[in-house]
């Protein structure tokens, strides 16, 4: 017997134990762009038994991130001739007020996809006349390496490099979505490398305030599956805990890297698409750091938010609506063609959907 | 976008690390796993590594993200 059917095998006992089918159903959120891909990737999510359902929330960066954030990279491309924006692959596409970053590039403005912070100081290096924004989006993965990128340039008198931060905390959000009354979450499957960071033990708070189970899980099928049985079988003992399935998280997670974060950064209010403004959700650049803060260096456009006409990825993100069910998946709304952010990132739950669920229907 | 995966690394100097990713050779920040020697697998992210990780796990690891398309381009 394979692992995965023997994993299979105890989720359905209990499942059977909790009395879980279509009368006693569950719905576990994955908050993790990663996850995403690979549970649709995996047909997982089909897998399950009736009454039991595995849906996205909001981890995928480009997503999340609010739509004045868009508009101002597209601002500072287009209107200030000495900027060169430098940014992670998928947020070109998404579509602003005055186009995409894409259509910035293609009418003149210096736009650079680049795959590491560093690369983006390593351009503000070459190029002395450039002022390099490096759009800082992401979770706690991913901040640990806009903090060094801006300690090393502090360290090289660079006075030519900034970080528009928009980085995301994950247990802000958690605590929000289950703040939110339209949404049901019996379980949260947490993220394996944002947890290499936080550190399983992270989520013990979130487990104790709201008895919801939280298991962290790494991205092969087996992990996803041993995830979903963990919290299934916490729910069936009626004893949620904090638990870690994934061999590279340590339950105090990577001291280091947090401690890097914490001197450059400092928690703030951030707006999320779907969900708005929640506390303590993002990081702002600390004021020693003032002089590598986009925001304090350029008069940026206020933030005004709003959704894209007939896009719904606000509610896709917050798990309100799955993204079969939006009238323009798949219809006006394609991954070669896209209206709103979950079908423009390759980790986007619409671009996820429509790659392997939509196909063959 | 918080993807990292298992690269075996060749070897460091100071806290540059050059490692085997995927067959390609690519030089990765170690500021964060002081820990990891010459030889070592660590999880990479974005230009940087965030934890050493067991060689069968990484393994396992490097499989799935072939098949989802993760290293296209890497």
């Amino acid at each position: 017997m394979s692992a995965t059917s023997a994993i299979r095998d105890r989720l359905l006992a209990a499942w059977a134990r909790l009395g879980g089918g279509p009368e006693r159903a569950c719905q576990i959120m994955e908050v993790c762009g990663t996850h995403t891909v690979a549970a649709s990737r995996s047909g997982l999510r089909d897998l399950l038994p009736e009454g039991l359902r595995l849906i996205s929330g909001p981890g995928c960066p480009v997503c999340v991130t609010d739509q004045s954030y868009i508009d101002r990279a597209v601002h500072l491309a287009r209107r200030r001739a000495e900027v060169t924006v430098a940014t992670y692959g998928d947020m070109v596409r998404v579509p602003g007020r005055d186009g995409s970053l894409e259509e910035a590039r293609a009418a003149g403005a210096d736009v650079r996809t680049v795959y590491a912070a560093a690369e983006a100081v390593a351009l503000a290096r070459r190029r002395p006349d450039r002022h390099v924004v490096f759009l800082g989006i992401g979770f706690e993965t991913t901040a640990p390496g806009a903090a060094m990128a801006i300690e090393q340039a502090r360290e090289e008198r660079l006075t030519n490099f900034s970080v528009l931060s928009s980085h995301k905390r994950l247990l802000p959000v958690m605590r929000a979505l289950l703040a939110e009354d339209d949404v049901r979450i019996d379980g949260f499957l947490c993220p394996g490398h944002v947890s290499v960071i936080i550190g399983s033990a992270a989520f013990q708070p979130i487990v104790a305030r709201h008895r919801v189970p939280c298991v962290v899980a790494g991205f092969e099928d087996e992990q996803i599956l041993l995830g979903v049985e963990r919290i299934v079988r916490q729910l069936a003992d009626g004893a949620p805990a904090a638990e870690n399935v994934y061999p590279p998280v340590r339950p105090e997670g990577n001291p280091i890297a947090r401690e890097v974060i914490e001197r450059v950064f400092v928690p703030a209010d951030d707006r999320w698409r779907g969900l708005g403004d929640i506390p303590d959700s993002g990081l702002a650049v600390r004021e020693t750091f003032a002089d590598f803060d986009t925001a304090r260096r350029f008069d940026l456009p206020p933030e005004e938010s709003y959704e894209l006409p007939g896009c719904r990825c606000g509610d896709v993100i917050a798990g309100r609506l799955l993204p079969t069910d939006c009238p323009l998946f798949g219809r006006r709304c394609t991954p070669g063609s896209p209206v709103g952010p979950c079908m423009v990132s390759s980790e986007g739950s619409c671009a996820a959907y429509y790659r392997y669920h939509y196909r063959g229907r | 976008m918080c993807v990292a995966v298992p690269a075996q690394i060749e070897s460091i100097e100071g806290q540059k690390a050059t490692v085997n990713l995927a067959g390609a050779r690519a030089d990765v920040a170690v500021t964060l796993t002081p820990e990891a020697g010459v030889g070592d697998y660590v999880l990479v992210h974005a230009g940087f590594a965030i934890a050493v990780v067991d060689p069968e796990e990484a393994r396992k690891t490097f499989s799935i993200l072939r098949e989802m398309g993760a290293l296209d381009g890497r």
